[in-house]
């Protein structure tokens, strides 16, 4: 074997038109993005202000931007695999052929929801959960940094598996014996499993770090059962991170045992079995599906409750609505194999808890209902995406309960109908949920609005294209059409594989509005500042800070003696007080050490994938080293002082004054 | 940063360190002492060990993990608790799972 272990000359797919337009854009992109921040000087901020920081608000945006990025990404795939569709009908081969087509639909799921969900639900819950209880930073500010830069590390090898290699060809779910090594010989799995692997250590240390800031770093007053709707729902996402996460990274480790030391586990024919895979992936799987969604749920009850004006109707109800979700959600998870033949008992136990998971779920939007019912509402964008959100997601519910009674997931299974109840949920509940936090919070994190117009045009894009995109292939799915085909030769199906490729193309444009957006209102910042740190008249403590935060967060920390804390003060007449004198306000530095370690992680996934061994061994010596000199910093710390504290709240009370 | 609340519960005194060394001591020696003297038949022998045995696991949770359901304590107990449940879910029902799909196939 050479020094390059498996990679080589061939292994870069130069010969593939599409790929070779793909990479001279993204080089394109990268050589604009890098020739912009050295025009303008700015390598210095980029470094200093926000790759290297540890402040929760930075890396909430960081996290952000990398969603976005991989939005697009993974919204790609999913337009080039529609176009396939529309075009390979009647027997036509299409513009894909299967070994190209099988890789994207595999990068599809994978980006989605590792890459774009998992981030941008992280993001949100950085910029706000430390905010909403009061705390200047979460509880380990380095360790977050450091779980930004291992999910960034992931992202990045997934994303060098399109130039350099290939991906796994095998679904999202990577089955054996599919994903062993006698069917799946090249590195495509293996890009899968350590971009995977490295990613999901970075979200189990999130997870530990809000859980410990949650109980730990609360202003004093705030009982757990205080804590605001958003923080609660999160904290019950962490709860599920925290406890099966290791149940993926274990499963993942086992498969590559199989792949790299020829061990067993999933291997028939050497006592092992594959059913074992399936049972894990999905014992993490399941509840996974609970973390998309859970903080979407958050952001819906936060932003109905702040537009209405009134207090979230069933706080309390929705703690425990969410508490018993996030414990049904780890019950459940043989509904994705009920076909795999258990026997009946199984398949109707498991039936049964995912059919109770809709009471919850069902209380929530009744909870939503009331909170809206003698409400004033103010049709902003974020309540278009909640409202929007009820309807789409109450069909996906639906359609979840029917798949959940065994005899009838027997013939939908794999069906086209899976596909759409999925989406319908994921996209209805999840993406919508996180556009809505994206588009409330945003001035909050950025310190100017969002123009209303486009992200009401966004809105309508994304609602009416996804429902032109997913309604057929809920009729496909009863036509028998089944999943992951590469072309079709059914006449009946191909108006319906019309209509989704135009929805796809819908929300195509609410993409593109989006961006439009972004780009419009930062180029009109100026006129659209928000000064006052509380531009929708809010109800939680993230809203008493200046737009964007101080970042210290709070020049005292706050006390709090109600559940809509911040509502509560204003009628006290306690917000905006001005101060005689400030303490000095304990801080943690900027460090590099995250970049270091997950750098030479990343370099250690990318060596095991082509059996580079010795750049493997160096990668995880390199990440050793860093985490040692991390460990024997001790200059970790510094205060900020009282006169710049009151130079800071003063000019921020001025502007409130002002606005 | 500087607003870590409250320091972490207590972690146990000498006093309780000792009773419970001493009470997982007698606990061991009783099955050792039944097993090394045929004392009693083999039935009773056997429920007696597990029996001490699930004895002996509260008295480490009690005096070596410090789990009790005081005000500083509690958390640390329901995380405890909650972690025991879902692993007895996830590891109880993939046993079922796959012993019954195995069932399925003789």
């Amino acid at each position: 074997m050479s020094i390059l272990g498996k990679l080589s000359l061939e292994s870069i797919p130069y010969h593939e038109p599409i790929l070779v337009v793909t990479f001279s854009v993204v080089v394109a992109l990268v050589l604009a993005i890098a020739f912009l921040v050295i025009r303008y000087n700015k390598l210095g901020v980029l470094w200093n202000d926000w790759l290297t920081s540890v402040d929760h608000k930075r890396l909430g945006v960081m996290y952000i931007v990398l969603a976005l990025v991989m939005l697009i990404r993974g919204f790609s795939d999913a337009i080039m695999m529609r176009l396939q569709l529309a075009l390979a009908t009647n027997g036509d081969p299409g513009y894909l052929p299967p070994h190209h087509y099988d890789q994207i639909f595999t990068a599809h799921g994978t980006i989605m929801i590792i890459f774009m969900a998992m981030p941008f639900m992280i993001g949100l819950m950085n910029i706000v959960l430390p905010l909403q209880i009061g705390a200047r930073d979460v509880a380990f500010p380095f360790l977050n940094n450091l779980s930004f830069w291992l999910t960034a590390g992931g992202a990045i090898l997934i994303n060098i598996s399109l130039f350099v290699g290939e991906f796994a060809k095998t679904g999202w779910v990577a089955y054996p014996p599919l994903a062993g090594l006698k069917f799946s010989p090249d590195v495509g799995v293996d890009y899968y499993i350590w971009a995977l692997q490295i990613s999901g250590i970075g979200t189990t240390l999130t997870a530990v770090n809000f859980l410990a800031t949650v109980f730990k770093m609360r202003a004093p007053g705030m009982k757990l059962m205080d804590m605001p709707i958003f923080t609660w729902t999160c904290t019950w996402a962490n709860i599920l991170i925290a406890a099966s996460f290791p149940i993926l990274t274990a499963v993942l480790a086992m498969l590559t045992l199989d792949r790299y030391l020829d061990f067993h586990f999933f291997t028939i024919s050497g006592g092992g079995n594959p059913m074992m895979y399936i049972n894990l992936f999905w014992a993490w799987g399941h509840p996974e599906v609970y973390i998309l969604v859970l903080p979407a749920f958050g952001v819906f009850s936060e932003v109905l409750s702040t537009f209405t004006g009134k207090r979230l109707f069933g706080h309390k109800s929705m703690i425990y609505a969410s508490g018993a979700i996030a414990v049904l959600g780890f019950i459940v998870w043989l509904h994705h194999f009920f076909t795999m033949g258990s026997s009946a008992n199984v398949n109707a136990f498991f039936g049964m808890a995912t059919m109770v998971i809709a009471v919850p779920t069902g209380l929530k939007l009744f909870n939503w209902i009331f909170t809206i019912y003698r409400g004033r509402l103010r049709i902003t964008v974020p309540v278009l995406w909640s409202l929007g959100f009820m309807v789409t997601f109450t069909i996906g519910g639906m359609t979840g309960v029917l798949l959940a009674v065994p005899g009838a997931d027997y013939v939908l299974h794999n069906s086209l109908f899976l596909i759409a109840h999925f989406h319908n949920t994921i996209i209805g509940g999840a993406v919508f949920g996180y556009l809505a936090g994206f588009a409330y919070w945003f001035p909050k994190a950025m310190g100017f609005h969002l123009n209303v117009k486009l992200g009401k045009a966004a809105f309508w894009c994304w609602l009416i294209g996804f429902f032109l995109a997913f309604m057929p292939l809920y009729v496909l799915g009863f036509l028998g059409m089944t999943r992951r085909l590469n072309h079709t030769n059914n006449p009946e199906w191909n108006i319906w594989l019309y209509i989704a490729l135009v929805g796809a193309f819908v929300i195509l444009a609410g993409i593109v509005f989006q961006l439009l957006q972004l780009y419009v209102s930062f180029r009109d910042r100026a006129q659209n500042l928000d000064t006052t740190g509380d531009p929708w008249n809010g109800h939680t403590l993230e809203w008493s800070t200046a737009s964007p935060p101080q970042y210290y967060n709070f020049a005292e920390t706050p006390v709090v003696s109600d559940i809509d804390a911040f509502t509560d003060m204003k009628e006290k007449g306690e917000a905006y007080v001005r101060k005689d004198s400030y303490a000095p306000i304990h801080m943690p530095k900027n460090t590099s050490s995250g970049i270091a370690i997950a750098g030479c992680i990343t370099v250690m996934g990318f060596a095991l994938i082509w059996h580079i061994w010795w750049l493997a061994a160096l990668g995880l010596f390199g990440a050793f080293v860093s985490l040692i000199v991390r460990v024997y910093t001790t200059d970790v710390d510094y205060y900020v002082q009282p006169d710049e504290v009151a130079r800071i709240e003063n000019e921020h009370l001025d502007n409130v004054a002002k606005g | 940063m500087s607003n870590h609340s409250s320091e972490a519960n207590s972690h146990g005194s000498v006093g309780s360190y000792v009773t419970g060394f001493v009470l997982s001591v007698i606990l061991t020696a009783i099955p050792f002492w039944m097993v090394m003297t045929h004392a009693f038949d083999n039935e009773t022998t056997y429920i007696s060990i597990v029996a001490l045995a699930i004895v002996q696991i509260f008295v480490h949770l009690k005096y070596f993990l410090h789990l009790n359901f005081s005000e500083n304590g509690k958390l640390d107990t329901y995380s405890f608790l909650f972690a025991l449940m879902i692993i007895v879910m996830v590891v109880a029902l993939s046993v079922w799972i796959i012993y019954a799909s195995n069932a399925m196939m003789m």
